[in-house]
């Protein structure tokens, strides 16, 4: 009898309901949908960026398989996870950065960004990200000497709309902001290609809406208040929203399953909280961009968010 | 009662066995704060050890005379005389390290590892065994400063002692002379502490096991 019953009801604790994806598959996928934002970055500021990319990729897979051998752990390089974490790591440098400061920042972001914290799922921040704010502090003149884009009609200019913005006052126009020759990042000066990659990730079930909907809803909103209180000193919304890395941060950086609420109140709060260390690091901080600080701050709120936004049973009181 | 440590292990502990800052985990301000290079550690590394060996003794030979009800204040006391002592000759010998050091010489009067020997150790022990435990934990202190500041002076600015010691082509790391490079690099150190405090034990596991 016993035996009838375990062989027509598996026993097991929840969850009953498993995804269809693998870790490994969605990792992949998420790589696949950067395809875009590589191209873009790569007929922007040439062939040498893949380079840099290739560079970034391979210290941050090398410092995994590394440190687990080292930790007698399962080596799960073939995961995607540290192949994504050098790849995002990548296209938040700007171009033509020195190889040797990229490998270092690949090391650090998956030595001390994930794999100190127990490895994949158990990190506070996002690896990527973590990466690069170390980069930021340890090369601060390096990791803001930009180049600009090969077919860019004023190419001699080589300041980013944001820090051209912040310390000459000058605007620049919606169309090279959405297609990307512009000075900036190799992987995010074009809205359009991460775009693509963002939306594709969404149709298919990958990342959820909520995050990045949350954080544009949250750029239009406060960056709007302050662009209605003065249009002159304060810069319209979609300016914030195609300038800078806020398309990468949006859709990539901040949707990451391990550092971002998983309750649904959770990402609307992570991500208007997001929006509102943007804008106010953009109108009114020391440096021209605040997207990777935010994202990280934000990162640090995520227990305490999940803990205080758990949705209540159906039919329980109180 | 316990079994009497030889006076040797009363210094020798101090290094590692309880080091204050690797072990004990005290003193945490002035290893972050002033370690951005090694003669800055090495200068607050000794001007500790000075205050902490003298209070230790001064406290050890009173013990006996102290009521307990006031025995805090009087080794802030004693402290803050040895603090005011180091303070004034840095000032006077060596202006520059004394600028460097800014306030934390001054506020070795609230460093905890002196005021934990003197309250955990000097104040139940003579004045030979006293001198030698806050010898050692001095010296574990200056160690860890040492090693500290070096590796941050190092990767900040290429120099330990302010002689080069790594080629032109090293691009030297900012963050490791702003605060974020003091936390990086002590957690990082003391991680491989604690890593190698286990790997150690686990070898005295074994070895017991084969005998």
């Amino acid at each position: 009898m016993e035996e009838k019953i375990k062989k027509e009801f598996e026993f097991t604790s929840s969850p009953h309901f498993h995804s269809k994806y693998s870790t490994g598959t969605v990792m992949w996928i998420v790589n696949l949908s950067l395809i875009p934002a590589v191209i873009s970055g790569v007929i922007f500021f040439g062939l040498y960026q893949l380079v840099i990319i290739f560079t970034s990729i391979f210290f941050a897979i090398l410092t995994e398989a590394i440190i687990q051998k080292i930790l007698k752990q399962k080596i799960t390089i073939t995961d995607g996870s540290a192949f994504l974490t050098g790849l995002l790591l990548a296209l938040t440098l700007p171009p033509n950065f020195s190889l040797s400061a990229t490998a270092i920042g690949a090391v650090f972001a998956i030595a001390i960004g994930k794999q100190i914290f127990g490895g994949l799922g158990f990190n506070i921040f996002n690896p990527a990200l973590a990466g690069r704010a170390f980069l930021q502090a340890a090369f601060p003149v390096e990791i803001t000497t930009w180049t600009a884009p090969n077919y860019s009609v004023q190419s001699v200019s080589s300041a980013t709309p944001l820090a051209a913005f912040k310390y000459d006052k000058v605007l620049t126009e919606l169309k090279p902001l959405v297609v990307g020759n512009i000075g900036g990042c190799i992987g995010e000066t074009s809205a359009l290609a991460i775009l693509v990659g963002g939306i594709f990730l969404i149709a298919i079930g990958i990342v959820n809406y909520r995050i990045p909907l949350a954080m544009i809803i949250g750029l239009f909103l406060f960056g709007g208040v302050f662009h209605l209180i003065d249009v002159t000193k304060f810069p319209p919304p979609s300016f914030h929203l195609f300038a800078g890395g806020f398309m990468l941060g949006a859709f990539y950086m901040a949707t990451d399953y391990v550092t971002s609420p998983y309750t649904p109140k959770g990402m609307w709060i992570f991500g208007l909280g997001i929006s509102l260390f943007i804008v106010i690091i953009r109108l009114f901080g020391g440096v021209p961009e605040g997207v990777m600080y935010s994202i990280l701050l934000m990162n640090s709120f995520v227990p305490l968010i999940n803990r205080y936004t758990i949705p209540k049973p159906f039919g329980m009181k109180e | 009662m316990k079994k009497p440590v030889s006076l040797t292990q009363e210094y020798i502990k101090g290094l590692w066995e309880i080091n204050p800052i690797f072990k004990q985990i005290l003193g945490m301000c002035p290893t972050l704060a002033v370690t951005v290079s090694a003669i800055n550690g090495l200068a607050m590394g000794l001007a500790t050890t000075f205050v902490l060996v003298f209070s230790s003794v001064i406290i050890s030979s009173i013990r006996k005379i102290v009521p307990s009800q006031v025995r805090i204040a009087t080794y802030i006391l004693i402290i803050s005389t040895f603090v005011t002592i180091v303070d004034l000759v840095m000032k006077a010998k060596f202006p520059e390290l004394s600028k460097a050091l800014g306030p934390f010489i001054p506020l070795i009067v609230v460093n905890c590892i002196i005021l934990g020997r003197a309250e955990a150790f000097a104040s139940r022990n003579n004045v030979l065994r006293s001198f030698l435990d806050a010898l050692g934990n001095g010296s574990g202190f200056l160690i860890a400063l040492l090693v500290l500041g070096s590796i941050r002076e190092m990767l900040g600015t290429r120099t330990i002692f302010g002689v080069q010691v790594l080629p032109n082509q090293f691009t030297p790391w900012m963050v490791m002379i702003l605060p974020a490079g003091a936390f990086i690099t002590l957690g990082l150190l003391l991680g491989f502490a604690n890593a190698f405090t286990k790997w150690q034990e686990q070898k005295n596991k074994k070895s017991v096991l084969v005998r």
